[in-house]
C-alpha cells in the first residue's frame, strides 16, 4: 500500500517554507503536492519518495502529520483516461474522498492518486476493470 | 481486623456527627496554634495581624487571622514555616513552579502517616479492598498524585502496580497481565487510553477486570465521567486535593457520587467570597479555604486555594456528615468577563477535553472590534486530535464552537493552530491574552 503525508498547516507566511526546508535538508524528493485551504488553516498532501522518514522528520519539527493510505492508478494520458477510472468506481458506488493526478510521461502515462473509502474493495474493482495499481516502491521511485 | 462489610475504614471518625466534628476541630486547632508558635514565620504572621493564638475559644475566632495564599508561601524561605527541627522532616513535595518560586511542603514521618491514612479512607470508601490490584497511573516524584495514593493503597492492603504515567501499551499490558481492578488516573488520559485499547483490538469492558477508577488532578465534567464509566464498565470517583494540603485525599466521593466529602477531622473548610473574604451561605459558590489540623511539620492556616466550588446542603445518604463540595468550577484569580458573562479558562479546558478527547494546549484572546468584544479560542491541532482528514478539521472547529457556546454562553471564534505554536504553562497570564484594554487606550 502506498502512502502520502497529510500535514496540518496554519495559514500564515513561512509555514510551507519550513515544511519544504525540512524535506530538502534530508534530501527527500517531493513527487506531487496539493494544498487544500480553509478558514485560517490548510492541509498539505505530499507524495514523497521516503514517506516514513519524512513523517518522522516533520513530527520531530513539531508538525502534526499523518501517513494516509492512497491508491495510485495508472492511466493513459489521453482524453477519457480519468473518466474511465471514475466510471469503474462510480458504477460500484465507491466514493473518492480526495484525489490529484499528474503526468509521468507526456501523452502516454499519468497517475491518479486517491484517498477512497473501502480501500481494498476499490483496488479490486479497478484491477478487475483492467487498471494497474502502482506498488509503493514503484510510485515513490517515479 | 477491619470489618469489610460496613464500608468505613475509620467508622468512628467517618460517622462522627456534625457537632462532634466541630468540637474535634476546635480541640485540634488549639493544638495547631500552639505548635505554630515554634515557627518563625507564624510568630511574625500572628504579631503582624495582632492575633493571639491563646485567645482562640471558638472556630470563628480563627477568622481574625488573615488568609494566606501561594504568594505568602513564596514570600519567605520555606524552612521558616517549620514547627519542628529540620531533621524531623522526612520528605518534601513541590508544586510545578513554572511561574515564580516553587512552593514547597515539608512532611514529618507522622505527616506522611496521617496523609496515607486519609488516602486509605478515600479508597476504602469507594470500595477498594485488600484483594484489589491497584494500578497507579499518576506521575511519581515531586507531584503528589503518585506517591500519595501509592502508600494509601498499600496501607489498605491492595497490591500496587506503580506504573506511573505514560507508556499506554504497557499500561494495558499490565492491566491484563496482573488483573488490575482499580486505577488511579487523570481523566484525559483515561479517555486517550480508550483509543489505544481500540487500536489494539481490545475492549476494556471485556478484556480487563477494572471495576473502580479514581479520577483527579484535572477538571472534568459529569458527562465525561459517565462516558468513561460506560466505556470501561467501572465506577469513576472524583478526587480533590492540592499539594499545599498534602495532595490527594482532601475530599473524595462516596458511592453516591454526589459531591466530595471533605475530611473535616483533618481540615477546617471555609467557603469565602473571594473579594470580601466573608463566608458565603451554604450552597453558594465561593473560594475554598483550608486549615490543616493534622499536619505537624508545616501546618497551613486559612490557605486560599483559589478553587471555586459550593458546599452541598443537607446530609449525604451514606451517613457521613463530613460536608461535601461540588466539582471545581474554576479558579477565582482566572476569571474574565466577555459581553457581561463571567468565564473561566477551566470551562474552555473542560469543553476541549470533552469534544476532542484529549487535553490540548489552548489560548484565549480577547479583542475589541469597534465597540464589539470578540473572543477567540486558539486550539493546537496535535496528532492526537487530528487523524489526517481535511473534513475532520472543519467538523472539529464546528463541534468546539458549538460546545463552547453551550458552556460559556458566548460564541467564540475557534482558530486551529499548529502544535507547539502556543505558549505552554499554567495560569491566566499565559492562557488569556486580553487586548481589549490596550486597544482602547489614548
Amino acid at each position: 500500500m502506498a502512502h502520502q503525508l497529510n500535514v496540518f498547516l496554519a495559514d500564515r507566511p513561512g509555514r510551507l517554507e519550513r515544511l519544504t526546508a525540512v524535506l530538502a535538508e534530508r534530501g527527500i524528493n517531493i513527487r506531487a503536492i496539493t494544498i487544500a485551504g480553509s478558514e485560517g488553516y490548510g492541509v498539505a498532501k505530499l507524495l514523497v519518495d521516503r514517506p516514513e522518514e519524512a513523517q518522522e522528520a516533520l513530527h520531530r519539527e513539531g508538525f502534526s502529520v499523518h501517513l494516509k493510505d492512497v491508491l495510485a492508478v495508472v492511466m493513459d494520458d489521453r482524453p477519457g483516461g480519468l473518466h474511465a477510472v471514475c466510471a469503474a468506481l462510480g458504477k460500484k458506488g465507491v466514493n473518492i474522498e480526495d484525489a490529484y493526478g499528474f503526468v509521468v510521461k507526456d501523452r502516454e502515462l499519468a497517475v491518479l492518486v486517491m484517498e477512497v473509502e473501502r480501500e481494498p474493495e476499490a483496488e479490486g474493482i479497478l484491477r478487475e476493470a483492467g487498471f494497474s495499481i502502482m506498488g509503493d516502491q514503484e510510485l515513490y521511485g517515479l | 481486623m477491619r470489618d469489610e462489610k460496613d464500608g468505613f475504614w475509620n467508622p468512628e471518625v467517618e460517622l462522627m456527627g456534625a457537632e462532634d466534628i466541630r468540637r474535634l476541630q476546635l480541640e485540634r486547632l488549639k493544638g495547631v496554634l500552639q505548635r505554630c508558635k515554634n515557627s518563625p514565620f507564624y510568630r511574625r504572621w500572628f504579631r503582624d495581624a495582632g492575633f493571639d493564638p491563646d485567645a482562640v475559644r471558638t472556630l470563628e475566632d480563627l477568622r481574625s487571622l488573615p488568609p494566606m495564599d501561594k504568594d505568602t508561601l513564596r514570600s519567605v524561605e520555606p524552612w521558616e514555616f517549620l514547627t519542628v527541627p529540620r531533621e524531623d522532616i522526612v520528605r518534601m513535595h513541590s508544586s510545578s513552579g513554572t511561574t515564580g518560586r516553587a512552593t514547597v511542603i515539608f512532611h514529618t514521618w507522622k505527616d506522611i502517616q496521617a496523609w496515607t491514612e486519609l488516602g486509605a479512607r478515600c479508597l476504602y470508601m469507594t470500595g477498594v479492598r485488600r484483594s484489589d490490584v491497584f494500578q497507579n497511573m499518576m506521575g511519581y516524584g515531586l507531584f503528589t498524585g503518585g506517591l500519595g495514593f501509592h502508600y494509601a493503597a498499600e496501607r489498605l492492603g491492595a497490591m500496587v502496580i506503580p506504573s506511573g504515567s505514560g507508556n499506554s501499551k504497557r499500561q494495558i499490558y499490565l492491566m491484563r497481565e496482573f488483573g488490575t481492578t482499580v486505577i488511579h488516573v487523570i481523566p484525559s488520559y483515561a479517555l486517550y487510553l480508550l483509543d489505544v485499547f481500540r487500536e489494539m483490538g481490545l475492549d476494556p469492558r471485556r478484556d480487563t477486570r477494572l471495576r473502580i477508577a479514581l479520577v483527579g488532578a484535572e477538571p472534568h465534567t459529569e458527562s465525561l465521567r459517565r462516558r468513561l464509566e460506560e466505556a470501561y464498565g467501572f465506577k469513576a470517583y472524583n478526587s480533590y486535593g492540592l499539594s499545599e494540603m498534602s495532595g490527594p485525599g482532601v475530599a473524595f466521593e462516596c458511592p453516591f457520587q454526589e459531591g466530595m466529602h471533605v475530611w473535616e477531622d483533618a481540615f477546617i473548610l471555609e467557603v469565602l467570597d473571594p473579594r470580601t473574604l466573608e463566608p458565603v451561605p451554604e450552597g453558594e459558590e465561593g473560594e475554598l479555604v483550608f486549615t490543616t489540623l493534622h499536619r505537624e511539620g508545616m501546618p497551613l492556616l486559612r490557605y486560599r486555594t483559589r478553587d471555586l466550588a459550593f458546599v452541598y446542603p443537607g446530609r449525604c445518604r451514606c451517613g457521613r456528615e463530613h460536608r461535601r463540595i461540588s466539582r471545581i468550577k474554576g479558579r477565582s484569580d482566572d476569571m474574565f468577563i466577555v459581553k457581561g458573562v463571567n468565564i473561566f479558562p477551566m470551562q474552555v479546558e473542560k469543553v476541549l477535553l470533552e469534544t476532542v478527547g484529549v487535553g490540548t494546549n489552548y489560548q484565549i484572546v480577547l479583542d475589541m472590534v469597534g465597540s464589539r468584544e470578540e473572543m477567540r479560542v486558539r486550539v493546537e491541532v496535535t496528532d492526537e486530535i487530528w487523524h489526517g482528514d481535511v473534513r475532520e478539521l472543519q467538523s472539529l472547529q464546528k463541534r468546539i464552537t458549538a460546545a463552547l457556546r453551550d458552556e460559556i454562553l458566548v460564541t467564540p471564534i475557534v482558530e486551529l493552530v499548529e502544535p507547539g505554536s502556543l505558549p505552554k504553562g499554567e495560569g491566566k497570564a499565559v492562557r488569556v491574552v486580553d487586548r481589549r484594554v490596550d486597544l482602547g487606550g489614548e
